[in-house]
């Protein structure tokens, strides 16, 4: 062929494998070919499409962060039958990876504003890879918060770095649970995100807000960030449509005329509020 | 502008012996049980005579229903990816119609508006299109109304019109010169005058830019799931489509190797969309009807310039419910937002 095959994933070697809940798990993905990961570079809110041989291919955010170099993360849930291909594979193994497809966080443009992290279970991933990119240049921000929940205690995924957040001074992380998932040991809050966020109360005063999560939660929450006062420019998410080429030809992924996979998958509340909502 | 001459029916012989001379296999309707397919033939005797339509579309000669986009082999801790060809050989559509050679562009309007597809660009350049203008239409033809027409030239290499003895030929590309120049002697000069009085006749039925610059304020309209309340969501209209693109990407493997394979889809299936979750952005046949309807009449326009539908009706003719393409344009077009 006269031309590269689109299609062809990069080789990656599983580094490392956390458990992080149940059927919950991180890979930490190197490159088998040297020169691809010389070449290869990502910004924060792209996403890729990971294979397990064998089985096929599924879409996940990157959940690493680009400042850190050398390999990529991704943190999925054994749900179908890739993510269960990848659920067998063990530290050694290889997968494969194409990407980094989609737009981004534009976090150059949010240089001297507070930030708010709101996320709800398995939604923490993609915001993961924004929260150590800002926190790797925190001099750049001001105020960073983040309120983080799941059903259960045992649900919470990054349980190492949800101790790390909380123990840095410069992060201040309201991590919950919903009522009945706390555990006696729990230290945290109790209640449903929206209402976390309400009684944080954060200034919408030179604040973005980054809100990834169930639909429940996100349809729960953006009226608590419009009544404080949020604009709809400064709220962002990031969209998981079902996508299998993710460079826009095999045509699932769309929310009206917006294809996720090449416009998003980030957006803000003002660019959804004049799409339909497919998502 | 277009080089206008006049083939004899046996000077058509002459230019198929000199195509199979050049290596290239050529595609035609042919007839099996009552309905027009394309198949490979080596003589014009073979070409079906008193096709409307193909029942399938031709855009199988640039997009397989199953490719393989890759292969691999599986040892314990080691993948051995192996990149794909596409088996490309020269070949010439012969005549489908006018509205079918158009759709090749908004097939290349996907595939290759961002990103290139090599799989798609490999058939294509070695295809050669010599398209047939019709003489005859039937109830589910509405070209004239998405930019077409019987005689339109939009995709054809070589456009072929019947007249009494033959046919009226347009060279229209450096890819008919090429074909004429194998054949010379076939094409005799000729004046173009009389074209429009042997064609078929196909009034608009529908103002479409109209009804593309309406159709984001018909979003919410009861419309769509109305017209799609007796869509079966079988997907056939998505596959004879001649401009139906989206695909799925899929595996074929066991323990030691396999391949990935890309193949047809349709946006008409609940699968299509549905999230790991089990939530599904377009959970109703309405809202995948509509779909269907946007992606080609809006979304298509607003991101390419061109409209994601030629007119064929072939999805018309293939719906085994009767739901009717152009009567619901038609439809859509005199509602009020």
């Amino acid at each position: 062929m006269s031309e590269p095959n689109i299609y062809l994933p990069y080789l990656m070697r599983i580094a490392q494998i956390t458990q992080e809940a149940p059927g919950v798990r991180t890979f930490r993905l190197e490159f088998v070919d040297q020169a691809a990961a010389d070449s290869f570079s990502f910004r924060t809110g792209q996403f890729g499409l990971y294979s397990s041989f064998g089985d096929g291919e599924s879409t996940f955010c990157i959940a690493s962060s680009p400042t850190r170099k050398g390999y990529i993360e991704c943190t999925f849930r054994e749900t179908g039958r890739v993510t269960a291909g990848l659920a067998d594979k063990e530290v050694g193994d290889i997968v494969g990876f194409r990407g980094p497809y989609g737009n981004v966080f534009p976090i150059e443009d949010w240089k001297g504003k507070n930030l708010i992290f709101i996320a709800g279970g398995i939604a923490l991933p993609p915001l993961r890879s924004v929260i150590w990119n800002c926190l790797d240049q925190r001099d750049w921000f001001k105020d960073i918060t983040i309120v983080y929940g799941a059903r259960s205690v045992a649900d919470l995924v990054y349980k190492h770095e949800l101790k790390a957040w909380q123990e840095r001074p410069d992060v201040n992380l309201l991590c919950t649970v919903d009522p009945g998932g706390e555990t006696p040991d729990w230290t945290g809050k109790v209640g449903f995100v929206p209402l976390i966020v309400e009684q944080a109360d954060p200034s919408p005063e030179n604040t973005i807000a980054l809100v990834c999560g169930p639909p429940i939660m996100i349809k729960l929450t953006l009226p608590v960030l419009h009544k404080l006062g949020f604009t709809p420019e400064s709220i962002y998410t990031t969209l998981e449509n079902r996508m299998k080429c993710g460079l826009g030809k095999c045509g699932r992924c769309n929310t009206g005329s917006s294809y996720v996979c090449k416009d998003g998958p980030v957006y803000t509340l003002e660019q959804l509020n004049r799409l339909p909502a497919e998502y | 502008m277009a080089d206008t001459y006049q083939l004899s029916s046996a000077s058509l012989d002459l230019l198929f012996a000199a195509l199979a001379a050049d290596g290239r296999r050529i595609l035609a309707p042919t007839d099996r049980d009552g309905r027009s397919e394309l198949n490979p033939v080596s003589s014009p005797a073979q070409v079906a005579r008193d096709y409307v339509q193909t029942a399938l579309s031709a855009k199988e000669t640039v997009f397989p229903k199953v490719e393989q986009l890759l292969s691999y082999t599986l040892k314990p801790g080691e993948v051995d990816l192996a990149d794909a060809v596409p088996k490309a050989r020269p070949t010439v559509l012969f005549g489908i119609r006018p509205c079918e050679a158009s759709a090749f562009a908004a097939l290349d309007a996907v595939f290759n508006w961002d990103t290139r597809d090599a799989f798609f660009n490999a058939r294509l350049e070695q295809l050669a299109v010599i398209g047939m203008g019709c003489t005859r239409r039937d109830d589910a033809c509405f070209c004239t109304s998405v930019g077409g027409g019987p005689g339109s030239t939009k995709g054809s290499d070589i456009l072929l019109t019947p007249m009494a003895g033959g046919y009226l030929a347009e060279v229209l590309t450096d890819k008919g010169r090429a074909i004429q120049a194998l054949a010379p002697d076939a094409f005799q000069p000729a004046d173009g005058a009389g074209k429009a009085a042997l064609l078929a006749d196909v009034p608009a039925a529908f103002d479409q830019p109209a009804l593309t610059a309406k159709l984001p304020a018909l979003f919410d309209s009861p419309l769509w799931a109305e017209q799609a309340l007796r869509c079966v969501g079988c997907g056939a209209c998505a596959f004879v489509c001649p401009t139906c693109v989206c695909f799925d990407i899929q595996e074929e493997a066991d323990k030691a190797g396999g391949r990935r394979l890309r193949a047809w889809d349709s946006c008409g299936y609940h699968m299509f969309t549905l999230h790991a979750s089990g939530h599904n952005p377009r959970e109703t046949q309405g809202a995948r009807w509509r779909q269907r309807v946007y992606h080609k009449f809006s979304y298509y326009p607003e991101r390419y310039g061109k409209l994601g539908c030629v007119g064929c009706g072939k999805c018309t003719r293939a719906c085994p419910v009767d739901m009717n393409l152009q009567e619901h344009l038609v439809e859509a077009s005199q509602v009020n937002p």
